[in-house]
């Protein structure tokens, strides 16, 4: 690849900073526009309000105040919380999300690791944050917070299944786990012989597209499935008692690990970075610094339907929502990945 | 060979016998969870201890008080007139309805009637003051069970009904305008055909709660068969108003028991519901909200003309006697017993606020179900702490 011409005449440390300093913008970045455009405009306007209007035009730059506010906190602990482990919890949350932009490719030569297992990767690293809100709940001593670490991990397990098993679908149509190759497939397959906008997989794997919204929706703790942190129950669950810059880690978490989420739903169902533009071959270097905002565009429309849903639908509760998981969610993947394989098979 | 049901029964008995080992083997130690006074679900201060099993509840005991202000004894050092500045705060979001009742006992003690403008409009704001309680219960109940957004419509369309129930009394949150013998002030110019617009606005919110709650599916596997009350436990407990009527007993004290409002003249319905479930609860007071806007349009078509204020003495001393008035308020059924020696304050009031009885029952409801249905009932019950704790 290309990469390793202009890469590969960097030392080993230049490049590897290049890579951090392009994951933290890819994930911070990301993280802010999503807050911005979603949690502050959006669901003002499902609200007849007006949302932030004083910090910046619009109250764009309302987050950074928000930020400056939170790191000004307190860094509170509880009296007989697990201190090492209540200080870790965020950062692991956090580094979940940072593990898996790793596999995320932002354009032919834009990426961070192009492992031939990206996607299998990326499943693996999604559950390691369900050990950090475990350690939040358990580290916190709070009762609130042990139920809802308890819900979290229970809920993180039960959707993994199905999560990676619709992803399944799109390994088994694409022949390959590499992410770079998902987007490459989409890219150059055909429509019954017409391959004027390629063949998102989003077409013909349509049940695992929505699968795969849904479990991701319940990975990310989001309404519907927010019993985890369930605020008029639990308070804020495994959050409760967090302040100041702990809680941001959190709250950053939540927004990052939604755009990361997204990032990987539109690789895999809507065509990655790649878009059906006239006129530009798969391989084109253009492709290196339109891609990254291609993707960002299709994650901003993901996340506008987690975010929508998020703020229109009551929540489940922790019985139903497993119901849902293993009685509708798990059979409907594992018919899905029967009907893809068959499909296969015959054409 | 067995028949099939008894190897079902076989099996059902030899799975009672793992599940008991399995018990005694893992002894499990129960949790007691503090919920409240100060708790996002308890909208105010109603403190319950929960003994959790798990996340099954086990018992469940409200403790009430902290939030007491004596209000039955501050009304003995107060002339008649002032009492109703105090019994505002009860329900604090219909706060015209609790000083109904105790105005029509005084007026009973004295012998007084209010002149029929007055009866009329009385009854304006006290319905007014329903629908500006249980719009914000719609919104509410969507809120404890995790819809952020019905309770934020909730907030602006109950803003019509306040604007109006402040151009009419200048107070928004607590009116203080019933007065013995009448009320303050005649209607502002204008005031009717502004309320028919607000009423129209209420019923439109009706609606729009209507498609966004009750008919979404989430909403309906959390709330029906939750907190399931049968008619005979909700009457024992002394439940009243719409958590009554939503376990199917048909009782309204505005029909049954009309004193002094004018609501036999109007032409409305009483709504029951059989199950007796969170989503009856919920079902009852949107229906509720409905016939109250359709009753405040009848009204103001037929307000009748004349003076609103009787002939009272300046200072008002109540002859000597008892009365107990009571009257269908936003939250249930809410009386006062006034006992007057003759002089220009109460000698003892006693105040039956519904929530304090629609509270009661929750440690019979609470028991064996699941943390979040705990919300989802409390939700359901509707209580504001002010009328527990008055």
């Amino acid at each position: 690849m290309t990469d390793v011409a202009i890469l590969g005449e960097l030392a080993y440390w230049q490049q590897t900073g290049i890579r951090v300093g392009a994951g933290l913008a890819a994930v911070l970045l990301v993280a802010g526009t999503l807050v911005y455009l979603h949690l502050f405009k959006l669901v003002s306007f499902m609200q007849s309000r007006l949302g932030p209007m004083e910090a910046g035009p619009f109250g764009s730059l309302q987050l950074l105040a928000e930020v400056g506010k939170f790191l000004q906190k307190e860094d509170i602990f509880p009296r007989k919380a697990d201190r090492f482990v209540f200080a870790a919890a965020p950062f692991v949350v956090l580094m979940s999300t940072f593990l898996l932009v790793v596999v995320v490719p932002g354009g032919p030569d834009a990426w961070f690791i192009n492992s031939e297992l990206g996607i299998y990767l990326a499943m693996a690293v999604s559950s390691v944050s369900v050990i950090g809100i475990l350690m939040a709940g358990w580290g916190s001593a709070s009762k609130y917070s042990l139920l809802g670490g308890l819900r979290a991990t229970g809920q993180l397990i039960a959707y993994e299944l199905p999560l990676i098993l619709a992803v399944m679908g799109v390994v088994i149509q694409a022949e390959t786990m590499n992410m770079q190759g998902i987007v490459q497939a989409q890219a150059d397959g055909e429509i019954f012989g017409w391959g004027g906008i390629g063949n998102p997989y989003i077409l013909t794997q349509f049940v695992a597209f929505v699968i795969f919204m849904i479990a991701m929706q319940a990975e990310l703790t989001q309404t519907p499935f927010d019993m985890p942190i369930a605020e008029s129950e639990l308070v804020t669950g495994y959050m409760t008692e967090y302040s100041g810059m702990r809680f941001l880690l959190f709250f950053i978490g939540e927004f990052a690990t939604a755009g990361v989420f997204s990032a990987i739903a539109s690789v895999l169902f809507l065509g990655g970075w790649w878009a059906p533009i006239p006129g530009l071959g798969f391989d084109d270097n253009v492709w290196n610094l339109l891609g990254p905002l291609v993707l960002v565009t299709k994650v901003v429309v993901l996340t506008f339907i987690i975010f929508w849903a998020r703020f229109s639908l009551p929540r489940f509760r922790e019985d139903q929502l497993q119901q849902l998981a293993w009685k509708v969610l798990i059979p409907l993947a594992l018919a899905n990945i029967v009907v893809t394989a068959l499909l296969k098979i015959v054409f | 060979m067995t028949a099939i049901s008894d190897r079902e029964q076989l099996s059902y008995i030899a799975a009672q016998a793992a599940d008991a080992r399995v018990n005694v083997e893992i002894e499990t130690e129960g949790m007691t969870l503090n919920i409240g006074p100060q708790h996002p679900a308890t909208h105010g201060t109603l403190r319950i201890v929960a003994k959790l099993d798990g996340e099954q509840v086990i018992a469940a005991d409200p403790i009430m008080g902290y939030m007491h202000r004596g209000y039955e004894k501050l009304a003995e050092v107060r002339t008649y007139p002032q009492v109703t500045t105090l019994i505002n705060r009860i329900d604090w979001v219909g706060s015209f309805a609790n000083e109904v009742p105790f105005i029509l006992a005084a007026e009973k003690l004295m012998d007084v009637e209010a002149p029929p403008r007055a009866a009329w409009i009385r009854t304006i704001l006290f319905e007014m003051s329903r629908i500006a309680n249980i719009s914000l219960f719609l919104g509410d109940m969507g809120l404890q069970v995790g819809a952020v957004t019905p309770a934020f419509f909730a907030f602006r369309d109950r803003e019509h009904v306040l604007n109006q129930i402040e151009a009419a009394t200048g107070g928004r949150f607590h009116p203080n305008f019933d007065r013995i013998g009448g009320i303050k002030d005649d209607l502002p110019a204008g005031w009717i055909a502004e309320t028919k617009r607000a009423m129209k606005k209420i019923r439109s919110f009706c609606d729009e709660i209507e498609g966004l709650l009750q008919g979404n599916e989430i909403f309906e596997a959390r709330c029906r068969g939750i907190g399931v009350i049968p008619a005979d436990v909700g009457l024992s407990y002394g439940l009243s108003g719409a958590n009554i009527r939503a376990s199917g007993v048909d009782w309204d004290t505005r029909r049954d028991n009309p004193c002094g409002l004018v609501h036999n003249e109007l032409d409305w319905k009483v709504w029951t519901h059989p199950d007796g479930d969170s989503f009856a609860r919920f079902w009852v007071r949107l229906q509720e909200v409905r016939e109250s806007t359709k009753m405040v349009d009848q009204l103001c078509d037929g307000l009748p003309s004349g003076p609103v204020m009787a002939k009272v003495p300046r200072i008002i001393k109540v002859p000597a006697g008892e009365a107990y008035v009571e009257t269908e308020n936003p939250l249930g059924v809410m009386g006062y017993y006034v006992v007057s020696k003759g002089d220009l304050t109460p000698y003892r009031v006693k105040i039956r606020s519904a929530s304090f009885n629609n509270i009661s029952i929750t440690p019979w409801l609470l028991k064996g179900v699941y943390v979040p249905d705990i919300v989802t009932i409390l939700g359901s019950l509707y209580f504001i702490l002010g009328d527990i704790d008055r």
